[in-house]
Protein backbone atom coordinates (compact mmCIF):
# COMPACT_ATOMS: atom_id res chain seq x y z
CA UNK A 1 0.00 0.00 0.00
CA UNK A 2 3.06 2.72 0.90
CA UNK A 3 4.46 1.78 -2.26
CA UNK A 4 1.55 2.60 -4.28
CA UNK A 5 1.05 5.88 -2.35
CA UNK A 6 5.06 6.74 -3.15
CA UNK A 7 3.99 5.93 -6.51
CA UNK A 8 1.26 7.85 -6.49
CA UNK A 9 2.14 11.08 -5.15
CA UNK A 10 5.10 12.07 -7.85
CA UNK A 11 2.81 11.43 -10.55
CA UNK A 12 -0.15 13.47 -9.20
CA UNK A 13 2.50 16.46 -8.13
CA UNK A 14 4.00 16.39 -11.30
CA UNK A 15 0.23 16.41 -13.14
CA UNK A 16 -0.75 19.33 -10.43
CA UNK A 17 2.44 21.22 -11.43
CA UNK A 18 1.44 21.02 -15.64
CA UNK A 19 -2.54 21.54 -14.64
CA UNK A 20 -1.35 24.75 -12.49
CA UNK A 21 1.36 25.89 -15.46
CA UNK A 22 -1.45 25.27 -18.11
CA UNK A 23 -4.12 27.51 -16.50
CA UNK A 24 -1.60 30.37 -15.43
CA UNK A 25 0.14 30.42 -19.06
CA UNK A 26 -3.16 30.77 -20.62
CA UNK A 27 -4.02 33.33 -18.79
CA UNK A 28 -3.84 37.00 -19.29
CA UNK A 29 -1.38 38.62 -17.44
CA UNK A 30 -2.42 42.25 -18.85
CA UNK A 31 -4.62 44.35 -16.13
CA UNK A 32 -8.55 43.91 -16.96
CA UNK A 33 -10.92 46.56 -16.25
CA UNK A 34 -14.00 44.23 -16.80
CA UNK A 35 -14.36 43.85 -12.66
CA UNK A 36 -14.68 47.94 -12.54
CA UNK A 37 -18.49 47.36 -14.59
CA UNK A 38 -21.13 47.05 -12.23
CA UNK A 39 -19.62 49.29 -9.71
CA UNK A 40 -20.73 52.25 -8.29
CA UNK A 41 -19.01 55.79 -8.26
CA UNK A 42 -19.37 57.63 -4.85
CA UNK A 43 -18.18 60.55 -3.14
CA UNK A 44 -16.89 62.70 -6.54
CA UNK A 45 -15.63 65.85 -5.89
CA UNK A 46 -13.44 67.38 -8.33
CA UNK A 47 -12.61 71.06 -8.77
CA UNK A 48 -13.63 73.06 -11.55
CA UNK A 49 -10.88 73.77 -14.31
CA UNK A 50 -11.22 77.56 -14.21
CA UNK A 51 -14.27 78.60 -12.04
CA UNK A 52 -13.84 78.53 -8.36
CA UNK A 53 -16.98 75.62 -8.07
CA UNK A 54 -16.56 72.47 -6.85
CA UNK A 55 -18.14 69.56 -8.83
CA UNK A 56 -19.71 66.61 -6.99
CA UNK A 57 -21.44 63.39 -7.45
CA UNK A 58 -24.94 65.45 -7.23
CA UNK A 59 -24.47 67.24 -10.21
CA UNK A 60 -24.11 63.98 -12.52
CA UNK A 61 -27.03 61.99 -11.14
CA UNK A 62 -29.09 64.88 -12.85
CA UNK A 63 -27.60 63.13 -16.50
CA UNK A 64 -29.49 60.16 -17.46
CA UNK A 65 -25.77 59.04 -18.69
CA UNK A 66 -22.26 60.58 -18.01
CA UNK A 67 -19.02 60.04 -19.78
CA UNK A 68 -15.84 60.97 -17.38
CA UNK A 69 -13.41 61.49 -19.72
CA UNK A 70 -9.59 61.72 -18.36
CA UNK A 71 -7.59 64.04 -20.68
CA UNK A 72 -4.52 66.44 -20.86
CA UNK A 73 -3.21 69.32 -23.86
CA UNK A 74 0.25 67.54 -23.98
CA UNK A 75 -1.37 64.04 -24.42
CA UNK A 76 -1.19 63.20 -28.27
CA UNK A 77 -4.12 60.48 -28.55
CA UNK A 78 -6.49 62.44 -26.67
CA UNK A 79 -6.19 64.87 -29.79
CA UNK A 80 -7.42 61.29 -31.67
CA UNK A 81 -10.07 61.16 -29.77
CA UNK A 82 -11.42 64.57 -29.41
CA UNK A 83 -13.79 64.88 -32.64
CA UNK A 84 -15.66 61.80 -31.11
CA UNK A 85 -15.67 63.73 -28.13
CA UNK A 86 -17.06 66.43 -29.92
CA UNK A 87 -19.92 64.31 -31.35
CA UNK A 88 -21.14 62.78 -28.51
CA UNK A 89 -21.50 66.68 -26.50
CA UNK A 90 -24.69 66.59 -29.14
CA UNK A 91 -26.24 63.75 -27.66
CA UNK A 92 -29.42 64.52 -25.37
CA UNK A 93 -29.09 62.14 -22.69
CA UNK A 94 -25.19 62.58 -22.16
CA UNK A 95 -23.33 64.49 -20.90
CA UNK A 96 -19.42 64.85 -20.66
CA UNK A 97 -16.69 65.81 -17.36
CA UNK A 98 -13.57 66.38 -18.81
CA UNK A 99 -11.52 66.25 -15.76
CA UNK A 100 -7.68 67.93 -17.26
CA UNK A 101 -4.83 65.11 -15.99
CA UNK A 102 -1.73 66.99 -14.70
CA UNK A 103 -1.97 69.59 -16.44
CA UNK A 104 -0.97 73.34 -17.00
CA UNK A 105 -4.62 75.47 -17.01
CA UNK A 106 -3.41 77.82 -19.81
CA UNK A 107 -2.44 74.94 -22.07
CA UNK A 108 -5.68 72.87 -21.32
CA UNK A 109 -7.71 76.26 -21.94
CA UNK A 110 -5.77 76.52 -25.04
CA UNK A 111 -6.61 73.16 -26.44
CA UNK A 112 -9.86 73.58 -25.74
CA UNK A 113 -10.15 76.64 -27.56
CA UNK A 114 -8.81 75.27 -30.57
CA UNK A 115 -10.04 72.36 -31.38
CA UNK A 116 -13.43 73.02 -29.53
CA UNK A 117 -14.39 72.27 -25.95
CA UNK A 118 -16.85 68.64 -25.79
CA UNK A 119 -17.15 69.18 -22.06
CA UNK A 120 -20.55 70.09 -19.94
CA UNK A 121 -18.21 69.96 -16.83
CA UNK A 122 -14.66 70.87 -16.96
CA UNK A 123 -12.85 69.69 -13.97
CA UNK A 124 -8.89 69.59 -12.64
CA UNK A 125 -6.56 67.04 -11.62
CA UNK A 126 -3.29 68.84 -11.59
CA UNK A 127 -1.39 66.43 -9.11
CA UNK A 128 -3.43 63.29 -10.93
CA UNK A 129 -4.29 62.19 -7.37
CA UNK A 130 -8.49 62.51 -8.27
CA UNK A 131 -7.30 59.81 -10.99
CA UNK A 132 -6.66 56.85 -8.24
CA UNK A 133 -10.38 57.37 -7.06
CA UNK A 134 -11.60 56.52 -10.77
CA UNK A 135 -9.19 53.89 -10.69
CA UNK A 136 -7.44 55.80 -13.83
CA UNK A 137 -3.74 54.47 -14.69
CA UNK A 138 -2.95 56.18 -17.50
CA UNK A 139 -4.86 58.93 -20.32
CA UNK A 140 -6.61 58.99 -22.18
CA UNK A 141 -9.31 56.45 -20.24
CA UNK A 142 -12.89 57.60 -20.53
CA UNK A 143 -15.45 56.14 -17.65
CA UNK A 144 -19.76 55.73 -18.98
CA UNK A 145 -22.03 56.26 -16.37
CA UNK A 146 -26.08 55.90 -15.98
CA UNK A 147 -28.02 58.24 -13.72
CA UNK A 148 -27.70 56.27 -10.46
CA UNK A 149 -23.39 56.60 -11.41
CA UNK A 150 -22.59 52.88 -11.71
CA UNK A 151 -20.25 52.00 -14.73
CA UNK A 152 -21.90 50.84 -17.72
CA UNK A 153 -17.82 50.92 -19.40
CA UNK A 154 -14.71 51.87 -18.98
CA UNK A 155 -12.74 52.61 -22.18
CA UNK A 156 -8.88 52.52 -21.79
CA UNK A 157 -7.29 54.54 -24.22
CA UNK A 158 -8.23 57.00 -27.09
CA UNK A 159 -12.20 56.93 -28.03
CA UNK A 160 -12.52 55.58 -31.52
CA UNK A 161 -15.30 54.79 -33.96
CA UNK A 162 -16.66 51.50 -32.17
CA UNK A 163 -16.61 53.12 -28.69
CA UNK A 164 -18.47 56.02 -30.00
CA UNK A 165 -21.36 53.53 -31.34
CA UNK A 166 -21.39 51.40 -28.18
CA UNK A 167 -22.20 54.61 -26.56
CA UNK A 168 -24.66 55.77 -28.98
CA UNK A 169 -26.29 52.37 -28.61
CA UNK A 170 -26.02 52.47 -24.93
CA UNK A 171 -27.73 55.75 -25.27
CA UNK A 172 -30.86 54.38 -27.49
CA UNK A 173 -29.58 56.40 -30.67
CA UNK A 174 -28.61 53.77 -33.15
CA UNK B 1 2.91 42.16 41.84
CA UNK B 2 0.12 41.24 39.93
CA UNK B 3 -0.60 45.13 39.42
CA UNK B 4 2.86 45.24 37.48
CA UNK B 5 2.19 42.17 35.46
CA UNK B 6 -1.67 43.90 34.01
CA UNK B 7 0.52 47.32 33.50
CA UNK B 8 3.03 45.01 31.35
CA UNK B 9 0.27 43.55 29.56
CA UNK B 10 -1.61 46.73 29.03
CA UNK B 11 1.83 48.46 27.75
CA UNK B 12 2.42 45.60 25.62
CA UNK B 13 -0.89 45.27 24.21
CA UNK B 14 -0.99 49.54 23.49
CA UNK B 15 2.23 48.95 21.58
CA UNK B 16 1.18 46.03 19.36
CA UNK B 17 -1.87 47.89 18.81
CA UNK B 18 -0.10 51.12 17.86
CA UNK B 19 2.17 48.95 15.51
CA UNK B 20 -1.34 47.78 13.89
CA UNK B 21 -2.65 51.31 12.99
CA UNK B 22 0.52 53.44 11.97
CA UNK B 23 2.51 53.10 9.29
CA UNK B 24 6.34 53.86 9.88
CA UNK B 25 7.60 53.33 6.76
CA UNK B 26 5.23 53.97 3.21
CA UNK B 27 7.80 51.63 1.13
CA UNK B 28 6.67 48.44 2.84
CA UNK B 29 2.88 49.66 0.98
CA UNK B 30 4.50 50.40 -2.04
CA UNK B 31 6.19 46.92 -2.39
CA UNK B 32 3.34 45.22 -1.99
CA UNK B 33 1.38 47.08 -4.60
CA UNK B 34 1.95 46.10 -8.28
CA UNK B 35 2.32 48.92 -10.73
CA UNK B 36 -0.74 47.90 -13.60
CA UNK B 37 1.88 49.66 -16.49
CA UNK B 38 5.12 48.39 -15.75
CA UNK B 39 5.96 44.69 -16.31
CA UNK B 40 6.49 43.00 -12.77
CA UNK B 41 7.33 45.91 -11.09
CA UNK B 42 5.98 46.94 -7.95
CA UNK B 43 5.07 50.88 -7.27
CA UNK B 44 8.21 51.26 -5.10
CA UNK B 45 10.09 50.39 -7.97
CA UNK B 46 8.50 51.95 -10.85
CA UNK B 47 9.21 55.72 -11.81
CA UNK B 48 6.27 55.55 -13.94
CA UNK B 49 3.11 58.33 -14.12
CA UNK B 50 0.94 56.63 -12.06
CA UNK B 51 3.38 54.56 -9.76
CA UNK B 52 4.04 58.42 -8.66
CA UNK B 53 0.85 59.56 -8.13
CA UNK B 54 0.14 55.95 -6.28
CA UNK B 55 2.79 56.94 -3.82
CA UNK B 56 1.13 60.37 -3.55
CA UNK B 57 -2.11 58.87 -2.42
CA UNK B 58 -0.97 56.22 -0.68
CA UNK B 59 0.84 58.99 1.78
CA UNK B 60 -2.30 61.23 1.85
CA UNK B 61 -3.95 57.85 2.86
CA UNK B 62 -1.31 57.59 5.47
CA UNK B 63 -1.71 61.06 6.66
CA UNK B 64 -5.36 60.81 7.23
CA UNK B 65 -4.55 58.27 9.82
CA UNK B 66 -5.68 54.78 7.59
CA UNK B 67 -4.28 51.67 8.83
CA UNK B 68 -2.51 49.59 5.71
CA UNK B 69 -5.82 47.00 5.69
CA UNK B 70 -7.59 50.27 4.72
CA UNK B 71 -5.87 51.49 1.70
CA UNK B 72 -5.42 47.97 0.00
CA UNK B 73 -9.01 47.82 0.45
CA UNK B 74 -9.65 51.43 -0.92
CA UNK B 75 -7.41 50.54 -3.75
CA UNK B 76 -8.44 47.00 -4.53
CA UNK B 77 -12.15 48.55 -4.88
CA UNK B 78 -10.85 51.11 -7.34
CA UNK B 79 -8.34 48.80 -9.12
CA UNK B 80 -9.64 45.04 -8.28
CA UNK B 81 -7.52 42.64 -6.30
CA UNK B 82 -4.59 42.97 -9.58
CA UNK B 83 -3.19 45.97 -7.79
CA UNK B 84 -2.23 44.22 -4.55
CA UNK B 85 0.80 41.31 -4.66
CA UNK B 86 -0.27 39.42 -1.92
CA UNK B 87 -4.27 38.71 -2.55
CA UNK B 88 -6.87 39.14 0.15
CA UNK B 89 -8.81 35.69 0.66
CA UNK B 90 -11.66 35.05 -0.90
CA UNK B 91 -14.19 32.77 -3.01
CA UNK B 92 -11.61 32.89 -6.23
CA UNK B 93 -8.80 32.23 -4.45
CA UNK B 94 -9.31 29.87 -1.87
CA UNK B 95 -7.39 27.01 -3.07
CA UNK B 96 -4.39 29.41 -3.25
CA UNK B 97 -4.81 29.55 0.66
CA UNK B 98 -5.73 26.59 1.55
CA UNK B 99 -3.35 24.32 -0.61
CA UNK B 100 -0.58 24.83 1.51
CA UNK B 101 -1.74 23.72 4.27
CA UNK B 102 -3.30 20.53 2.76
CA UNK B 103 -0.18 19.66 1.51
CA UNK B 104 1.23 20.35 5.04
CA UNK B 105 -1.36 18.19 6.78
CA UNK B 106 -0.79 15.19 3.75
CA UNK B 107 3.03 15.54 3.76
CA UNK B 108 2.86 15.08 7.52
CA UNK B 109 0.53 12.03 7.45
CA UNK B 110 2.99 10.30 4.92
CA UNK B 111 5.67 10.63 6.97
CA UNK B 112 4.13 9.69 10.26
CA UNK B 113 3.57 6.26 8.71
CA UNK B 114 7.06 5.95 7.14
CA UNK B 115 8.40 6.30 10.35
CA UNK B 116 5.88 4.31 12.04
CA UNK B 117 6.59 1.43 9.62
CA UNK B 118 9.91 1.75 9.90
CA UNK B 119 9.40 1.50 13.59
CA UNK B 120 7.53 -2.05 13.20
CA UNK B 121 10.16 -3.45 11.60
Amino acid sequence: MLKLIIRIIPLSLIGFIIVVFFIGLNKSAIYDTKDLVGKKLEKIKLDHLSDNIVITDKDLQKNNYTLINFWASWCVPCLDEHPFLVQLSKEKNLKILGVNYKDNKNNALKFLDRYGNPYHYNAKDFYGKQSIVFGIYGIPESILLDKELTIIKKFVGPINKKDLNFIKMTLGNL
Amino acid sequence: MKLKIISFLFILNFESLIANTLIKDPNLIFKNLRCLICQGQSVADSNSEFAQTLKLVVKDKIAEGKTEEEIYNFLIEKYGDWIVYKPPFNKANTILWILPYIVLVIGGFFIFSILRKKDNH
